[in-house]
């Protein structure tokens, strides 16, 4: 479990996480969400004490990430594509930090063969590529066999396979009970992933709500040129609606439902189309004003 | 899983993988006692071929000590080199985020990169500074010009070489921890020790001559000396000056690298 509160960063005058309050549980892969430049980063770096807070704390299991006994075990992250010196082979660098954490040796290569890296694993990094990087920084980030993942932008530069591997890898560790936390400026991966979203905008904590509260249901959008009598028909039929810019937006039906429903009552009707609300569409509308940069035009 | 702590010891073992897992250890290792010896015995070639040549007062100055192991200040520079590396390659790489997300006590990080330091910077500085030794009066002794190790002052001086060059290392630690650029942090570290003994020469004559005796290469390679000399401090006084130095630097390392964001 992790536990922000108040945590505030300020470098040099901007302010990058603005009193965030968040907590992340076990169990579920909770996704930090929102544009580039947001906070999400600085978040994850106030964690584990790279950066200090200007104000406010974040404790992981209750502890300030420095006062863990042994970090590894509690806590393992992915923080950037490279975070290896190039001239150090996989096995040595994930060998050097079993070393520092007491953990078995043969852990070094349980992790090489979750992550795949197993052939490669005596070559020096830097002829590595970018997927094989990334399987490296998350091989680093299980040596522990940690109760708490967390990892930044992990798909970022990865070719479809290796975004399915990771997309699983997250949802197998959630469900073996961890706390995963995964950011990303994808909402489309978010929302193939994560159970738990905390939105963040301009280092604010925008939203922090189960995925399914936060994406509105899928309803039914409804034109006719006799609104009110449409309107009085769905109401009869308990079903919950609402006006929308000419068109009534009918939850709790399919537009067979509400279809049938205008030819039992004689109404015409100039428009029934299904609405699936996506992510992004939850999120621009939270976001809007919150962005750090537009794009023109 | 028994929940084994993570302890200093353990940072200190993570440190001496660490090192000895990228290559320019062994060759920084081992062109400090090429170097060191190398020159050290061509410059003692150079002086005894020229003996005969040498007057009165070059010939009373001579210390076959000081002469023998003059070697060193060019393994300043490699030695000096890997103790930049040993920290500032950490935070061009990245690394240094993986390493204190593993040790996240800042200061027991530092102390663990300087502990294994030391020890192989004292082990080729050793090495190196007995190795140009018996080289360079073996050399000597072709004039009848060498010392051997038990007379009075000159293990003092031998071994003495081998803890400058610890300190050396440690010194430029400091200076990467504090620079946090590879190339920045070896240019002040050199810059220090060869170019401020130049402002030395142009103060006046009486207190040009005490600055220079207590600037850091003066000061650290007095106790590579076994005769008086009026231009360097007497050997255990210069190498404490020297230490005072490394002190300083390795105490603002640890107060930076505990206060900055990495």
């Amino acid at each position: 479990m992790i536990s922000a509160s108040g945590l505030t960063k300020v470098y040099g005058g901007k302010t990058a996480v603005d009193h965030a309050d968040f907590t992340v549980r076990p169990g579920v892969v909770t996704g930090f969400l929102g544009p580039n430049g947001a906070g999400k980063s600085t978040a994850m770096r106030l964690i584990l004490g790279l950066d200090r807070a200007t104000s406010g704390s974040v404790t992981v299991n209750g502890r300030l990430y420095r006062d863990l006994p042994a970090p590894l075990r509690e806590v393992g992250a992915l923080l950037e594509a490279k975070a290896w010196h190039g001239g150090r082979s996989a096995y040595n660098h994930l060998r050097f930090l079993a070393r520092t954490n007491g953990i078995p040796n043969r852990r070094v290569r349980e992790v090489l063969d979750i992550v795949g890296l197993h052939d490669v694993a005596a070559k020096r990094a830097r002829g590595y590529s970018l997927g094989m990087g990334q399987r490296l920084g998350i091989a680093a980030a299980l040596l522990g066999d940690p109760a708490i993942l967390m990892f930044d932008e992990p798909v970022n530069g990865l070719d479809p396979e290796g975004i399915l591997w990771i997309r699983r890898l997250m949802q197998s560790l959630a469900a073996e009970g961890r706390t995963v936390f995964v950011s990303s400026h994808l909402m489309s991966e978010m929302a193939l992933t994560a159970g738990h979203l905390i939105v963040i905008g301009r280092g604010r904590i925008l939203a922090d709500t189960p995925m399914a509260d936060f994406i509105p249901a899928s309803h039914v959008r409804v034109r006719s040129p006799d609104l009110a009598a449409l309107g009085r028909a769905v109401a009869a039929e308990n079903w919950r609606a609402r006006t929308a810019e000419e068109a009534l937006l009918v939850y709790g039906a399919t537009p067979a439902d509400v279809g049938d429903l205008a030819y039992r009552h004689g109404i015409r009707i100039h428009e029934l189309s299904p609405v699936h609300p996506s992510l992004e569409e939850a999120f621009m509308r939270l976001t809007a004003d919150s962005v750090e940069f537009h794009g023109g035009g | 899983m028994v929940l084994r702590k993570a302890t200093f010891a353990g940072a200190v073992a993570g440190e001496w993988i660490k090192i000895w897992t990228v290559r320019s250890t062994l060759w920084t290792m081992f062109s400090t006692v090429v170097v060191t010896v190398g020159l050290s015995s061509l410059l003692a070639l150079a002086y005894t071929l020229s003996y005969d040549r040498l007057g009165f007062r070059a010939r009373l100055a001579f210390d076959p000590v000081a002469y023998g192991l003059a070697g060193l200040n060019f393994g300043v520079i490699t030695l000096g080199v890997l103790g930049v590396l040993a920290v500032s390659t950490e935070f061009s790489s990245g690394l240094m985020r993986t390493s204190l997300s593993a040790v996240p006590r800042r200061s027991r990080l530092l102390a663990a990169k300087a502990v294994v330091l030391a020890v192989i910077a004292l082990a080729v500085g050793l090495i190196s500074s007995f190795a140009a030794f018996f080289a360079s009066q073996a050399i000597f002794s072709m004039r009848r010009l060498g010392v051997g190790i038990g007379d009075p002052e000159v293990l003092r001086a031998v071994t003495g070489g081998g803890l400058y060059l610890t300190l050396i290392a440690l010194i430029s630690l400091g200076a990467g921890a504090i620079v946090r650029h590879t190339a920045g942090a070896i240019t002040s570290v050199l810059g220090v020790l060869f170019v401020a003994p130049i402002f030395g020469v142009f103060l006046p004559e009486d207190w040009g001559r005490t600055v220079q005796k207590f600037l850091p290469p003066a000061a650290g390679s007095a106790i590579l000396t076994t005769r008086e000399t009026p231009v360097t401090l007497p050997p255990w006084q210069g190498f404490g000056v020297f230490a005072g130095y490394t002190a300083l630097v390795l105490l603002v390392a640890f107060v930076l690298f505990r206060r900055r964001d990495v």
